[in-house]
């Protein structure tokens, strides 16, 4: 019974191909709509989210308010760190500033420079192609040594392995002892313009005190939570001129703030998320209106085929049967427009990975939602023309004249 | 067999009520080949529906095979319908996109036959009205005549106890009608029970017993 309504309701949509091809058409483009926005939505969102993870979920950024009683010092950070060593990774005070650097007549102006401490590297996931990273000795001595990242070598040189060459910053001479491997554009910009110089020594080149900014890592991202208390506990003992009991009992302290690095990937996830559904909301919209074409097509066919509904009733098809006939041939309407929907969606991703340049990927999750959904939409809408061919009377249908 | 008692069909047409059958009482017995004659408007039509199952009596009682109809469901009517009588229609009433051969397997498909044992019987049916040569035809490259042996093949396709035809030379020439008749006769040879309604009295000359019908009464019945 159900494979005769299957082969019927095929034969039906053959012998009229344009209208059946129209009304698929409703579907097919809903089915894009949903399928391709919601994978250009996750693809944004995994590259998003992958970015900044590369930066490290584990960071945490200190910036320092106060410029009273600011007893930080790089030492104290270091003793800290290693008491603290089951949570805390590492510490790494920073002064940067922007800065035009010279190598013989050549200029680069885009240049970040990076006054920091050994142990930097790791918590930025820096790694050293050639030479080496900055060590204890270059700050004791407050040597002129820096290393540098790609931009940097490749514009002042043209070259990568450039040991040993003289740059020069704001009048002093730098011999550069390492380079950075790539490590291309992100969404917070390049990170292959910097020149990294030990601590100490930009303090006194920028005209810098103290310590204004310092990067911790915690041991695993597991215990970011754990290090960022203890280190707020420390810092509340340093600024604690400044602290504050609020009503409820929170202890807050005006004098620095701490940046979690994944408590913004927390906010991002979830504001691409709500995204997400945003957009496959806007998209099924489009979708329900390929349903409602389904639903008036069926109408038309059911008054269409008003006296065909009548002799199969006379040679005895029950109300049931002739329900299921056109039920099922709505349902093979929208899903035949879900399949070929689903397939031309994925070649438009094809097409959009090769043209934005952004990884995108049908999840499976998606493509089973777009064909449920479109059998679901031939189910709803399909009812009422099913229902309403299945009361006809057998004499009132066969007196139809259509 | 068909058994009649007092039928009573009414309709309303506007603030009249019109007395479409007002008390038909008839009998029809198993392998009788009986005409139903009136002029149009005399209630045949309503009365074919009755029989057929298609429509019920407002009052009386009408027992098919032993079988009372008013007791029955729309979905228990069906069922009668498809088991035990075969519809033959003025206007032929085939589907257009569907093939002879499927056409006659129509009745079948609702009987939920298997699919072997549904196309045997429809080229039974289809050989037994002639046109086993033309069963890949659909309905508009047949003629006329072919067109009405192919509902009369569907009609018997499910092996009825009864054939109910609703003037069925009506669309077709003289020529042609008397074949279609011709084949009616000869089905009732073979031991079918055949209803011929029809306003013409020539044709309804070829049945063995003749039922008159005027203004919804039964005027009288004569055995030819």
């Amino acid at each position: 019974m159900i494979i005769q309504s299957l082969r019927m309701a095929f034969k039906s949509i053959l012998a009229n191909k344009m209208r059946s091809l129209l009304t698929m058409l409703g579907v097919i483009i809903g089915i894009i709509a949903v399928t391709v926005l919601i994978s250009i939505a996750q693809g944004t969102t995994s590259s998003v989210t992958s970015s900044i993870e590369s930066l490290g979920t584990n960071l945490l950024t200190v910036n320092i308010r106060s410029f009273r009683n600011n007893s930080l010092t790089v030492n104290g950070l270091i003793e800290f760190a290693e008491k603290e060593s089951e949570s805390i990774g590492n510490v790494a005070p920073i002064v940067s500033q922007s800065v035009t650097s010279k190598a013989g007549d050549i200029t680069y102006s885009e240049g970040t420079l990076e006054a920091t401490v050994p142990g930097y590297e790791k918590i930025r996931n820096l790694s050293v192609e050639y030479g080496r990273f900055l060590t204890q000795p270059d700050l004791d001595n407050r040597s002129y040594v820096a290393v540098v990242g790609t931009d940097v070598a490749d514009e002042l040189f043209g070259t990568r392995n450039i040991l040993g060459e003289k740059i020069r910053i704001n009048g002093y001479e730098f011999s550069v002892v390492g380079v950075l491997a790539e490590k291309g554009t992100t969404v917070s910009g390049s990170s292959d313009n910097r020149i990294i110089i030990p601590f100490t020594l930009g303090q006194r080149l920028l005209f810098s005190t103290g310590i204004r900014t310092f990067y911790v890592s915690a041991n695993s991202p597991d215990v970011v939570t754990t290090a960022q208390s203890v280190l707020e506990e420390y810092l509340n003992g340093i600024f604690s001129t400044s602290t504050e009991v609020s009503t409820s009992g929170e202890i807050s302290n005006s004098a620095y703030t701490v940046f979690n690095q994944s408590d913004m990937l927390t906010t991002i996830t979830d504001t691409t998320n709500t995204l997400t559904l945003m957009l496959g909301g806007i998209a099924g919209i489009s979708l329900l209106v390929g349903g409602i074409g389904i639903m008036n097509i069926m109408l038309v066919s059911v008054s269409e085929r008003t006296r065909e509904i009548g002799i199969r009733k006379a040679i005895g098809a029950a109300r049931g049967a002739i329900l299921i006939q056109f039920l099922i041939e709505a349902i093979v309407v929208s899903g035949l427009g879900g399949i070929i929907g689903l397939l031309l969606s994925m070649g438009l991703i094809v097409i959009l990975t090769q043209a934005l340049s952004i990884s995108l990927a049908l999840s499976p999750a998606v493509a089973e939602f777009a064909i449920g959904f479109s059998l679901l939409i031939g189910i709803v809408f399909g009812m009422y023309p099913a229902n309403k061919a299945s009361k006809l009377t057998p004499i009132d249908a066969l007196r139809y004249e259509g | 067999m068909i058994d009649m008692k007092e039928i009573v069909k009414k309709y309303q047409m506007g603030s009249q009520t019109v007395y479409a059958l007002n008390g038909v009482t008839m009998k029809i017995s198993d392998g009788e080949f009986v005409a139903v004659v009136g002029p149009s408007g005399s209630g045949k039509s309503t009365l074919m529906n009755i029989i057929g199952c298609l429509d019920v009596a407002d009052s009386g009682q009408y027992e098919l095979n032993g079988k009372p109809i008013a007791k029955y469901s729309e979905r228990q009517l069906a069922r009668i319908r498809n088991e035990n009588i075969g519809f033959i229609f003025q206007g032929f009433n085939l589907l257009p996109n569907i093939n002879a051969l499927e056409n006659v397997e129509l009745p079948l498909i609702y009987q939920n036959l298997n699919h072997s044992r549904r196309k045997k019987q429809a080229l039974d049916a289809l050989e037994r009205v002639g046109l086993s040569d033309r069963i890949r035809h659909r309905p508009g490259e047949l003629s006329g005549g072919q067109q009405q042996r192919v509902a009369v093949a569907r009609a018997i396709a499910g092996k009825p106890s009864m054939i109910l035809a609703d003037e069925p030379t009506g669309n077709l020439d003289t020529k042609t009608g008397k074949e279609i008749i011709g084949l009616l006769r000869e089905l009732h040879n073979q031991g079918n029970t055949i209803v011929l309604i029809t306003h013409d009295s020539t044709i309804a000359a070829q049945a063995q017993r003749c039922v008159y019908i005027e203004d919804g009464y039964v005027k009288g019945g004569v055995r030819t």
